[in-house]
């Protein structure tokens, strides 16, 4: 691999080797050696208290903080040796603030970055279409300004200009902070969706446990500019490292770990007929904490699981739950 | 200014000049406005004098924008230079513009570039305090995107922070001609032409039609130069519908 990340390059793995980041006049370094690796086509998600050097650990990935010590590659080059615009320009950046260009239309928001790697025009155009359609806005949207748009709509917007030039990489930082409750749930399911199509690498910050565990396939938990536990939101929650990790996943780490699955990817009892029929229903697509949730407010045991078509997939009860939920039994299909 | 001048008018009583007796009973009585004497005069008087006011003003506007231009980005690149710059601009403005016009006549005589120099110097103030407001309210958050975009120093100039503070620019614009124009009636004094002119020998001769027509000429002239400026803006920066100042 040559230059920068290649945009239209699938994805690239991200590998920071004990990166340091000092500020003069500060004792402590506010990053302390971070070494974790990302593979292609996963989101790791930094999570910290603040101060925890998260961010400043993600802004080092494009240079928008200068490595002190250490390095970080990117497709397996480091981003030292690699010209900073180009570097850049080759990966996208999404954050809180989003930062939409007001005095540009959507169109030539989203088409920054191909424009300055001299796309054609009408290539540049195609792909806005293109990329309007895959967050989930209209074609006509392309000719408005940013000021038009509500702010989930601009984060759809900002995500689509950090794709816009195909790059491997996209580094978030807080993207969907700003943005109310049920806003900010589509968003991460959208992102999630778009994110299996697409396939880029993701260094996703965030200081809410809840959307760490949600949008990760792994989490790096760091306090005080160190990485304190790198894992699988699953490992974590099943065994954290130590009692600041438990601390900070929280009490219901156990109810947490239901998030992490749907009905329908665990084992379920046969549909049984007959006496069974006055069970409530619920659809396989629901996380197994919402099926809980269901059984507990409507005081059942068990609940009839129904598939896309409202076909009968069978039942699942409160103990098949539990099992799930049980913090001594960390399976692990990903390893660190 | 306007209501200065008018004094010597509303003093001078009856008509005392010979030519008054020519022409119409309206001039010959000096009436508040005669129509046939403006429209036999237009292209004698007026019309050259309303071009040269029109001169006058945009080279004035048109240096000045380029001179406060160049401070304004060195000012808004190095914080040191707004200071000095913003002293020595401040200073200009507060030279009495009639004094301003004749301290430049020792050393440029009674020319056309006395008057520039003069009226560039009031302009500067303006657009330099205007263009730099404007580009130090760039939103930051635009900032930090073109940055992490991989745009360079100077497409960051020229693609986000100039755009984003032309509404304020052309805020700047509008204020620094108007006053211009203003002024520039006053450049008169020194002989360099202008609507000025006619409103000089009105107040000599207390002529009122010749007073009341150069006068309205030059509020018209800064009222529509004014709303050019405004669709102007608008053109522009079609996105700040309801940001212009």
């Amino acid at each position: 691999m040559q230059g920068v990340p290649d945009p239209g390059s699938a994805a690239a793995a991200i590998e920071f080797r004990a990166a340091t980041k000092r500020y003069p006049g500060r004792e402590a370094p506010a990053v302390r050696e971070l070494s974790l690796s990302v593979p292609a086509g996963e989101i790791c998600v930094l999570i910290g208290p603040s101060g925890s050097g998260k961010t400043t650990a993600m802004k080092m990935v494009n240079r928008l903080i200068d490595i002190t010590e250490g390095d970080i590659t990117v497709g397996g080059q480091s981003v030292r040796s690699l010209d900073l615009t180009e570097l850049r320009r080759g990966i996208g950046y999404v954050f809180q603030q989003i930062g939409l260009f007001p005095h540009m239309s959507v169109e030539d928001n989203i088409g920054t970055v191909p424009r300055l790697l001299g796309w054609p025009k009408q290539r540049i155009r195609d792909r806005v279409g293109e990329l309007l359609e895959l967050v989930g806005l209209e074609q006509s949207d392309a000719k408005r300004y940013p000021g038009q748009f509500s702010g989930g709509q601009r984060q759809r917007i900002g995500v689509a200009r950090a794709m816009a030039a195909d790059q491997p990489i996209m580094l978030m930082d807080e993207p969907f902070g700003a943005v109310d409750p049920i806003a900010r749930d589509r968003l991460q399911n959208d992102f999630l969706r778009l994110h299996a199509e697409v396939r880029k690498t993701v260094i996703f910050v965030t200081h809410d446990i809840d959307e760490a565990i949600k949008m990760g396939h792994r989490m790096a938990i760091l306090r005080d500019g160190e990485l304190v536990q790198y894992g699988t939101p699953d490992e974590i929650l099943a065994t954290p490292a130590n009692d600041f990790i438990a601390d900070f996943v929280g009490a219901d780490r156990g109810l947490k770990r239901l998030l992490l699955r749907k009905l329908a990817e665990i084992e379920l009892s046969p549909a049984a007929n007959g006496e069974r029929d006055d069970l409530p229903t619920i659809e396989e697509d629901t996380c197994l904490r919402d099926a809980l949730s269901m059984m507990v407010t409507q005081r059942v045991s068990a609940l009839t699981v129904l598939g896309t078509g409202g076909e009968r997939r069978g039942t699942v009860s409160m103990e098949s739950l539990a099992h799930f939920a049980d913090l001594d039994r960390a399976d692990t299909e990903v390893e660190a | 200014m306007l209501a200065q001048l008018a004094l010597p008018i509303a003093q001078g009583g009856g008509p005392v000049i010979p030519t008054f007796n020519r022409g119409s009973d309206c001039v010959r009585e000096n009436r508040q406005f005669c129509w046939d004497w403006f429209s036999s005069h237009w292209s004698s008087t007026f019309q050259p004098r309303l071009i040269e006011h029109i001169e006058l003003t945009a080279i004035a506007v048109g240096i000045g924008f380029v001179i406060a231009f160049v401070a304004a980005l060195a000012a808004y690149r190095w914080d040191w230079a707004v200071n000095p710059a913003t002293a020595v601009f401040a200073l200009l403005y507060t030279i009495p513009s009639l004094a301003f016009f004749q301290l430049m006549v020792p050393f440029t005589g009674l020319t056309r570039l006395s008057a520039e120099i003069a009226l560039v110097s009031y302009t500067l103030l303006i657009l330099f305090r205007n263009m730099l407001t404007g580009l130090r309210e760039v939103p930051p958050d635009a900032l930090e995107a073109a940055q992490a975009m991989g745009l360079t120093r100077r497409q960051t100039l020229w693609r986000v922070e100039l755009p984003l503070a032309l509404p304020a620019i052309m805020a700047g614009i509008r204020i620094a001609t108007v006053t211009t124009i203003s002024l520039a009636t006053v450049a008169a004094f020194i002989g360099v032409g202008g609507l000025g002119e006619p409103i000089f020998n009105a107040i000599q001769d207390g002529f009122k039609t010749q007073f009341i027509a150069a006068g309205v000429l030059a509020v018209l002239l800064a009222l529509v130069t004014d709303a050019l400026l405004v669709v102007l803006q608008r053109v522009l920066s079609p996105w700040a519908r309801t940001r212009a100042a």
